[in-house]
């Protein structure tokens, strides 16, 4: 019999199951059906990835001033993509038709939404709740005085006409995502109340702007409403785009937050009630905040929904990032036949943001995180 | 759809009769012209990299905005897609419309609205592969065509091949750009659509001298600015700024040449530069500051979709009468 008084040191692995090779073995090459399917993936990776690579990087042609520098001399394209469509015209893609000497109001808007709200990713910043107020209720006024002009320091106006690119296309999911969440929050509250009137009010309101679609609705705002107002009434199209798409994202919200509120149990609503609390008081102290965690993947979803659904405001001839790369850069005679970079590189900053959007979600979700659900 | 089009054009038919508007007037006290163009359409109305607009079609515009204000600059571009265009024009969004539209019966006599005149002569085509060697499209029995879905094109088409006793075989595509990559992966040995959509789609392809487009023309679509009917007024003015640059083309009065002819001994270039103005209700300079500041039809062309410019379009049905295109305008006396 062996005994020992001591603990036997931890020995390695054995080779055979350990590294690159036991990794490759048990993974990819276990059993002939996987290790089939592994050279067919790997040949698959090898037909697709080499010849993109090579189209987007190797062969490009990034700055010219004129499409023939993409083209031969006989006319025909260059194998390689043609960045240079992009890259000549970048400031309209993210301003459009924005004026040049003027950009500096949108970028001085932008920088300074961002250093308002860096503050707020941090635990230990003082005094959260005022620059969070500050930023929904005072900065959009000197966001609107900066970009569009007049108003607090009187700059020169910018018609919204003239909005374009990728600030329009942000400019509406900001406005739209703010908006939406707190109509969507009221109206979910409003569904879920006891009194009558305010329940089927907002029923009426949900299940109508949930039930058209989108583009419906932007048309409707763009084609029927100008029938029913006076004649010469110039009501800013942005703006009618921009309730029409609040309108309509209020009621995806509202479901959504429904969905978190009903997820609370009871004891919670009774607990505050036991509390004293008021009605607003339990909602925005008690029941909003943990059924608003709960939701993050739904709301985020709506949102990344929305930002997509910018697009759609070509239609009533807005023209968003995509629009911009679409129809104004590709209509150009001059760079005509750079369809493909335009559509990729529109995919690439949508994807961008979408991106941002859902691992900023699952960063917020494991902040708040409080472990209840088991 | 249609409902909602009927819908429209009712409501539109009950507040246009009701309003009398003096668009003259509106556009003096704005100083700017309110213009509706397309959203973009390479040659017709499009924004270069500065974000100014040009195009055949923004330079009716323009011309409008000359004669009325005497600067070709103050027009607000309405940029606009198909289906809002002339619900833009009833409601009063905008003063005129100059947007690829064709000029139908339908359209002039139930919509309220009135057709200025044409300023591009356009018809369906057909584009096919220089390797096909075929140089008329009556050789093209049994081939397959690359055509965009749900447009009158396909009607056209069908007639076409159906009189000449000809089989064809549509392969079909949403948009033009799917269209002109079928007929560029070999799907289809033609594409057929608008002449003026032809030259530009085939700029598109990798090889563009692999495809020519045949001279067959199979339907009518003349093109042309759009005014609000019931106000005579603004029609003529429209109408007359138009015919003022296809007649300074026929009279050799072009942008660079204007200020010389202002001394002109021809009586029809004297009454082109002046004395007409107040019978439509402008200033004498009116036909003047269209020359001079947007040029004649024939530079606005050249310009934007002919030679001048990427498109190469040649003048064909467009060139004036009097040099074997329908190009015509009423005198000015």
């Amino acid at each position: 019999m062996y005994v020992t008084n001591k603990i036997l040191p931890e020995l390695p692995a054995p080779s055979n199951a350990k590294g690159i090779v036991h990794w490759l073995k048990t993974n990819l090459f276990n059993g002939p059906i996987n290790t089939i399917f592994t050279f067919l993936g790997l040949f698959i990776i090898y037909k697709i990835i080499p010849p993109v690579i090579e189209w987007a990087f190797i062969d490009a042609t990034w700055f010219a001033d004129s499409s023939s520098a993409c083209k031969l001399e006989n006319g025909d394209r260059k194998p390689g993509a043609c960045w240079a469509f992009i890259t000549n015209r970048f400031d309209q893609i993210m301003y459009g038709f924005y004026p040049a000497s003027e950009r500096w109001r949108p970028n001085l808007a932008g920088i300074m939404l961002v250093l308002l709200t860096i503050p707020l990713f941090f635990e230990k910043t003082p005094k959260k709740a005022w620059l969070g107020g500050f930023i929904l209720l005072v900065f959009p006024f000197i966001a609107y005085s900066l970009i569009h002009g007049g108003g607090l320091f009187g700059l020169p106006v910018v018609d919204t006409s003239k909005w374009g690119g990728l600030m329009l296309t942000l400019i509406i999911s900001l406005v739209g995502i703010l908006f939406a969440l707190f109509f969507g929050t009221i109206l979910a509250l409003g569904r879920r109340s006891s009194m009558p009137i305010v329940k089927s009010l907002s029923v009426v309101f949900i299940e109508f702007w949930r039930g058209v679609p989108l583009i419906t609705v932007l048309f409707m705002s763009s084609v029927m409403l100008p029938l029913f107002l006076p004649e010469g009434t110039d009501f800013d199209k942005l703006a009618r785009a921009m309730i029409g798409i609040i309108l309509f994202q209020s009621a995806y919200v509202a479901e959504v937050v429904r969905g978190g509120l009903q997820a609370i149990p009871k004891g919670q609503y009774e607990a505050a009630s036991a509390m004293g609390l008021s009605y607003w008081k339990s909602m925005f102290l008690v029941i909003l905040p943990q059924a608003m965690k709960l939701v993050i993947p739904g709301l985020v979803n709506t949102f990344i929904a929305l930002f997509k659904d910018t697009t759609l405001v070509l239609i009533i001839g807005l023209f968003d990032l995509l629009a911009i790369i679409e129809n104004v850069l590709g209509a150009d005679p001059a760079w005509l036949g750079f369809h493909t970079e335009g559509l990729v590189f529109a995919a690439f900053v949508f994807w961008i943001f979408c991106f941002s959007m859902s691992r900023y979600s699952m960063a917020l979700e494991r902040k708040l995180d409080t472990n209840h659900r088991n | 759809m249609r409902k909602s089009v009927l819908l429209g054009l009712a409501t539109a038919a009950i507040f246009s009769s009701s309003v009398q508007a003096d668009t003259l007037e509106d556009v003096k006290k704005a100083g700017v012209l309110k213009c509706g163009v397309s959203t973009g359409l390479g040659g017709f109305s499009a924004a270069d990299d500065k974000g100014n607009w040009k195009g055949l079609d923004v330079d009716v515009c323009r011309a409008v905005a000359a004669a009325v204000l005497g600067d070709a600059s103050k027009v607000k571009y309405n940029p606009l897609t198909a289906k809002e265009r002339f619900t833009a024009l009833q409601s009063g969004e905008i003063d005129m419309l100059s947007r690829n539209t064709t000029w139908t019966l339908t359209r002039d006599a139930s919509l309220g609205l009135n057709f200025a005149g044409v300023n591009y002569y356009d018809g369906q085509g057909f584009m096919v592969t220089k390797a096909l060697g075929v140089d008329s499209a009556l050789k093209l029995d049994g081939a397959a065509v690359c055509i965009q879905a749900g447009t009158t094109t396909e009607l056209n088409l069908a007639d076409y091949f159906k009189a000449n006793n000809m089989k064809y075989k549509a392969i079909t595509f949403d948009t033009s750009d799917q269209t002109i990559k079928g007929f560029e992966s070999g799907r289809c040995d033609m594409l057929t659509s608008d002449q003026s959509q032809l030259y530009s789609l085939r700029i598109k392809l990798a090889k563009p001298d692999s495809a020519i487009v045949l001279p067959e023309v199979i339907s009518k679509e003349p093109l042309g600015p759009v005014v609000r009917q019931g106000d005579d007024k603004w029609f003529n003015i429209v109408k007359w700024s138009l015919n003022a640059m296809i007649n300074a083309e026929e009279m050799g009065v072009t942008s660079k040449n204007v200020d010389e002819m202002k001394t002109s001994k021809d009586p029809a270039i004297g009454r082109l530069m002046g004395g007409q103005g107040e019978k439509l209700g402008l200033d004498d300079s009116w036909s003047y500051n269209i020359i001079k500041q947007v040029g004649n039809y024939g530079e606005s062309f050249e310009r934007n979709v002919g030679t001048g410019s990427p498109l190469k379009i040649s003048r064909g049905l467009n060139a004036l009468w009097s040099k074997g295109g329908i190009m015509y305008a009423p005198p000015i006396r």
